[in-house]
This record gives structure tokens, sequence and C-alpha cells, in this order.
């Protein structure tokens, strides 16, 4: 079973790098991720979907949560939350298929993003499981091809956001046993 | 206020302010430009012979002071072969801080001459690292690398910076503070959970103190000592621990683990209640998992959260520094002790202690024809007096060094524990000798290891540091040859260390005293007069080349169940 992960971290180079190879350097596959900005253009949120043994789940996070890129890690496999994947797809189908084809988008509240002969490009989003179905439906009309955006997801939680404050650090000259040491 | 300066005075700049005497590192091409700025600085460089012992020397300056070691080296070779003194120090959480050289911002990617990617190789072996390519972004990244590498649990940290920064302007202005939103260190505790930990020490009939390296990090010797007091627990310190309690205390209980004594580890076996304070249930200490302290509750004290239940589930995690989580638990003993009344187990579980101390004392024997490994150490022992600074490197020497040498204070033992890193002794004690040019360092290292590291020997020299380097040499990969002997038959391939150079010819080569000892009669006053040498001193002590260490836990086996003596020997030795 896939888990969930969502991640506020710092938009720096480096930050994904750091965070992918934690899951990499376990043999954790990635089974889809997205980055974006958020309103703060200095930080950026993630949203990791992976298989993860469940006993190692915890520690993981813990480990992420280490990452002094990363603000927040949780994990939303079993806590509340919205998880959402966009879908493009095209399919190329014969005439007698078009009227179905639009049918089927409509059932599973996809949008007419392109028309031509051939046939049409479609956009859904819903859940993964969701869309698993609507891409295996859409299989059977014909030629399909598909891009998938991946999870993304908002906890349904508030979880305080705890940030360190800044701590003074290099002013003052001399007192060196004092700053090369225990802190 | 600010003045423009080039980014490698700015960088040496920074150092100073940072408390830096002293750089432990090798130039190189794209570090001229910061080179050309050391060469009338008063930081001192100690110019190593390889980058990796570097790394190592850095490390042995921090474990012996506490304070964050410094090493240096140049794009490409010269950062990978930090690579392993770094995955060293993250495995031991040491605070290192490793400046690299990299090539000119716009040539990154283009295959340049002498380019790796640094940043990419070594971001599992760090704490954490940068890439420098702008010269105003640096003095705030200099700062944050000292904080981050010894605040928490310290750690490695690796700062790459690109030739043109090195050679770039800016308008310094001293940074006065820092601001690292996403890092997170905990350290006072839970009030409440030391409040309940407290009550647990004092209900059980049958605890252990399991204290490891965290005590030596924080410098929280002094508290170890009043909560083992009051809780008169029997203590066991781990290899990484050792020296937290003074081998001498009444309380201390030799080391646990695959090495460690017959009493240390029944008493983790049969104990009910675990006092794991800034340890990290390793898999050498441990053995079988579900065969380790079965009966125990375990109270596990760290300053890293991801440290608590990894490995074994914690009955009463508190996530803190022992600096001040161990105070306030000793508060809450003072205030509770009066009232806790008498443990009638506390005494039989003391008693038990005792009785399995004498039934299987750590093997000491000595021989009339050969030196035992362990006579070595004994002689170590008795003429140090638990008062040197004693850098070992990775094998069987370690182990029976570890048995058997007393450490009265921490800081004094220092070793690849974590990562076991071959080439480890000699570095470190010449870094430890730098920051205490005063004391005596001993290095105790294998004949494999310590061919590992000769180039080093150079470096004494040229410093004029007085490190005694003590090889046990068996004339094998001792540790190695072990397990072939004892779990693959005794087919021993490619354990045989043939060609050992003459230490005589060898350590006068380089321009010091060097001396072969053979004869048990011999090997004291061999030592002392090592120990009396004002200068470097190489002695190779030639010891039983077939010794096992014992007792021994076979990986993956139960901690109670110890091989206490060597087993018949194997069909094949014939």
């Amino acid at each position: 079973m896939l888990q969930i992960i969502t991640l506020l971290v710092e938009n720096k180079t480096g930050a994904l790098m750091r965070v992918t190879g934690l899951l990499t350097a376990r043999g954790y596959n990635i089974d889809s991720l997205t980055v974006a900005r958020t309103l703060d253009p200095e930080l950026s949120r993630m949203t990791i979907a992976v298989a993860i043994e469940p006993h190692q789940r915890r520690q993981l996070i813990k480990h992420m949560n280490k990452l002094i890129n990363v603000l927040q890690a949780t994990d939303l496999t079993d806590s509340p939350a919205v998880i959402r994947e966009l879908v493009l797809m095209r399919v190329r189908a014969p005439q007698e298929s078009r009227t179905a084809i639009l049918k089927e988008a409509e059932i599973f509240g996809a949008r007419v993003v392109d028309s031509t002969l051939e046939g049409f490009a479609l956009e859904a989003t819903g859940d993964i499981e969701k869309l698993d179905e609507f891409i295996d439906i859409m299989r059977s009309y014909g030629e399909i091809e598909v891009t998938r955006g991946g999870a993304v997801a908002v906890s349904l939680e508030s979880k305080k956001l705890r940030l360190s404050p800044p701590v003074p650090r290099g002013a003052e000259e001399g007192k060196t046993e004092e700053k090369n040491g225990v802190i | 206020m600010s003045q423009l300066m080039s980014g490698a005075k700015i960088l040496l700049e920074c150092l100073a302010r940072e408390g830096v005497d002293t750089i432990f590192g090798y130039p190189g091409g794209v570090t001229l430009p910061l080179y050309d700025a050391m060469y009338d600085n008063p930081i001192r460089h100690i110019l190593v012979r390889h980058e990796q012992n570097a790394a190592f020397a850095a490390q042995g300056y921090s474990r012996s002071t506490g304070k964050v070691g410094v090493c240096c080296a140049t794009s490409g070779p010269g950062a990978t072969n930090l690579v392993t003194g770094l995955v060293d120090a993250m495995m031991d959480s040491i605070p290192v801080v490793a400046l690299t050289g990299q090539v000119t911002a716009k040539l990154i990617g283009s295959d340049a001459f002498q380019e790796a990617d640094t940043f990419g190789i070594t971001r599992s072996a760090t704490k954490h690292n940068y890439l420098v390519k702008n010269v105003n972004e640096l003095p705030q990244i200099i700062h944050e690398a000292f904080y981050i590498a010894a605040s928490g649990r310290p750690g490695p940290v690796l700062v790459d910076i690109t030739k043109d920064v090195f050679q770039g302007n800016a308008h310094y202005a001293p940074v006065t503070s820092i601001h690292l939103p996403g890092y997170k260190v905990y350290t006072e505790g839970h009030t409440g959970q030391i409040r309940r930990a407290a009550q647990m020490m004092l209900e059980a009939e049958r605890p252990m103190i399991y204290a490891g390296g965290g005590i030596v990090l924080s410098n929280s010797s002094a508290e170890l000592r009043e909560l083992v007091e009051l809780v008169d627990a029997p203590t066991v310190c781990t290899l990484m621990g050792l020296g937290a309690l003074s081998s001498e205390h009444p309380n201390f209980i030799s080391m646990p683990g695959m090495h460690g004594s017959y009493a240390a580890n029944m008493g983790m076996y049969n104990t009910d209640l675990i006092i794991a304070l800034g340890v990290r249930f390793d898999d050498r200490v441990t053995g079988r998992l579900n065969a380790f302290a079965p009966h125990a509750r375990i109270i596990h004290v760290d300053i890293d959260p991801a440290e608590i239940s990894k490995i074994r589930n914690a009955d009463l995690p508190i996530v803190g520094d022992l600096k001040r989580v161990l105070p306030k638990i000793n508060e809450v003993l003072r205030e509770l002790k009066p009232e806790a009344g008498e443990r009638p187990g506390l005494k039989a579980w003391w008693k038990q202690m005792r009785e399995w101390k004498s039934a299987h004392p750590l093997e000491t024997s000595v021989s009339d024809t050969e030196i035992k490994p362990q006579h070595l150490m004994r002689e170590i022992d008795r003429l140090t007096k638990g008062k040197a600074i004693v850098c070992s490197d990775v094998g069987q020497h370690q182990m029976w060094a570890a048995q058997l040498i007393r450490f009265n204070e921490p800081r004094l033992w220092i070793n690849s524990g974590g990562l076991g890193s071959m080439g480890f002794g000699l570095p470190s004690a010449l870094g430890a000798q730098v920051a205490n040019p005063d004391q005596l360092v001993v290095a105790i290292c294998g004949d494999g290891g310590f061919q590992m590291s000769i180039p080093e020997l150079a470096t004494l020299f040229n410093f004029g540091l007085p490190v005694k380097v003590i090889v046990m040499n068996n004339g094998y990969l001792g540790m190695v040859r072990q397990w072939q002997e004892l779990f693959y038959a005794n087919r021993l391939s490619q354990v045989t260390l043939d060609g050992f150079p003459d230490p005589v010819q060898l350590a006068g080569a380089y321009g010091f005293k060097g001396r072969t000892v053979e004869k048990p009669s011999e090997l004291a006053e061999a030592l002392e007069t090592a120990f009396a040498d004002p200068g470097p001193y190489l002695l190779n002590v030639r010891v039983t080349p077939t010794e096992n260490v014992f007792p021994m836990v076979p990986a993956g086996g139960a901690i109670n169940e110890m091989v206490l003596t060597p087993p018949q020997p194997a069909e094949a030795r014939k």
C-alpha cells in the first residue's frame, strides 16, 4: 500500500535530493512526487507517494524531519487528508465510440480539452483509485496516451508548525573557547 | 561597517570568529587562493599526507577536546578522499567542518579538471552540506556550518566552495545571527517524563545503566556519575562511551556487546530496567534483538528523536540534551530517594553481578615465550594509568584495548566505533596530539591498519608530534582471520600480512626511533622506553599470531550465550 507523505521544505538547491536520498538509500522506489512553491516563495510543498514497509514509516518521517531544509514532514496515510491527482489523456477512437467516450468522461467528471477527428484530449482529477478505473475504462475504447500528475495532498488537521528562531552567532570576537565547543 | 575582502580572507575571518586555531588539510589547484590567504594568517595548518587522514585527524582533534575539528581539501580527488572520514564522523556523531574547493562556478558540469560532484557525493556522508557559488553567501554559510556541526546531535558538515568565490571580493560585515527555521534541536526533556524516569529508576530491582558516546559528546560525565551513585546501578559503557564513567568507579562493569565482558552481558540480559543514555542500541551491543534484555523496561534519553525506539521500543523516552536532562533527573532522584525505601532486590542484584564478574573475568593471561595481545594491553594500561589519550585503529587490538585499558576520564579513548574504519588510529592520534601537545598520546594499531596510514609518520616528524605508535603485530588481519577460523572452517583467505617493514629502518627513514619487541620479558622496558622518548616512537610488538578475542557473541547470537573460551580447534587447523 502506498504511503502519502507531505513535506514543507525550504525552496533551496539540494532540498529535493536530501528528501529523495533518504528513500533511495533504503531502496524504496518513489511512486509519485510533486513539488511546487507555496504562498511563501521561499518554501515548497512536496507530496510523495511511496510504498514503505509499515514498521519503517515512523522512522523515515523522523529522519525527514531531521533534514535541515525540511520544516515539517507528516505522514498522511492514516490521518484525515484530501489526496488528489490530475490525469491528462489522449484517446484515439473510431467515430462510432465518440458519444460513449464523452458519456464516460462525464461520469468521471473529466473535461474535454481538445477534440480532433481522431479522438479527444481529456483532463480528469480525482483520487488515485478512481483515476485508475477511469484509465482502464478509456483503454477499452481505443488507443490511449496518459500523463499522470502525481498525488497532491492537503491535510485536514491543523498541525502546528514549529520553527526554530534565529540564533546569535559569529559576531563577538575573542570568545573562542566558548564558541568552538559545546553550545 | 563593512570592508571589501576576498572570499578566501572572509572564510579565514569567519573561521577565526568560530574559534578555529587549527586546520588539517592538503592544498590543490582550486584552493590556491585560499592557501595564499593562509600564508600570513595565524590559523595553523597541519599538512597531512592524504586527505582521508585530514578528516581523521580533525576527528582526533575534536574527539579529544570537544571542539569542532576542521579539515580542508581541494576539488575532485581531494574531496572524494575525505569521504570515509566524513562518514566515520557521521556514524560516531563527531563535529567536523570540511572545507572543499570546487571548480569555478561557470565550469561546474563541464567535466572540468579535478571536478567532482562533491555536493552530491557527500549528501549522505554529512549531517548537512553546502555548495557556495556566491561570495556574498559565504559568511552566513560558514557560521551555519559550525552551528549545525556542534549543536544537537553533532556531525560533519561540508562546505564546497567554488574557486571564483575564494577569488571574488565582497563587502564583509560580521554575521550576528543565523536562522535555520527547519533545524530542530530538542534540549530540555519533558518534565513529566523526567519525573517518571526517576521513579522507575528507584523502583527497579535490577537496574542497569547503559551509557554511550552521548555522555562524552555532551560533556556530562559528572552528571552521569551522580546518577550512577544515586541509583546505585551497575553501569556499562559502550565502545564509544568508555571513560564516560571512570573505569575505576566501583559501579563500572566493563563494556557490553560482541566482545563485552561476561558480567556486562549477563547484566544486560537479566536486568529489569535499562537506563539508556546517549546510546543507539547498536547491533554489536544487542546481539540478537529478541534475546536482548528480554525482561527489561527501557528508559531512553537521547538528543536525536530518530534514535528513540529505532531498534528497541522505549517504554519511557526522553528527547533532550543529557547535559540538561541528567541534572533534572538527579534532582528528582534526590527528592524521591529518602521516601523510596529499601530495594531488597538491589542487594541481591549486586551480589549476582559480583559473582558474574569473578566467575568469568576478562582473559589476561601472560606467557613466558610469546607476548600475548592481552599482556600488551595490560602493560599499556599499567603505564598509562587511565590518564593517557589512547587512539585505536580497528580490529582485534581495538577490542583488547577497549577491554583492558582503563580510562578515568572521557575523551581519552578515541576510536572508530560505528564505521570501523581501518587506518583511523595513527591520523586520529596525530590530531589529538596537535590539540593536546603536553599529553601522552598513544596510537594502538594492528599491522593492517597501521599500513593504511604509514605516510602520516612524516607528519608526526614534521610537526614534532611525539605520538607513541604501538603496532600490535600478529602478521594477520586478525579479526577477519578470527572469523574465518571460527565460522569458515579456518579457510584463511587473504588475511596473511607478510612483509611488514622493519620498524627501525622505517621510523629511522622518517627521522625518529623505532624498535621491535618479541620477548615477554622485554615488553615492559620497551614500552617504558617508548613512552619516555621525547619524540614520536614506533614500537612494533610481535604478539601471538592466532590469539582470538573472547568473550564473543557471534553475529546474530544471544548476549547471554557468549563464547567464553576458544572452542576446539577446527578440523582444517591440523
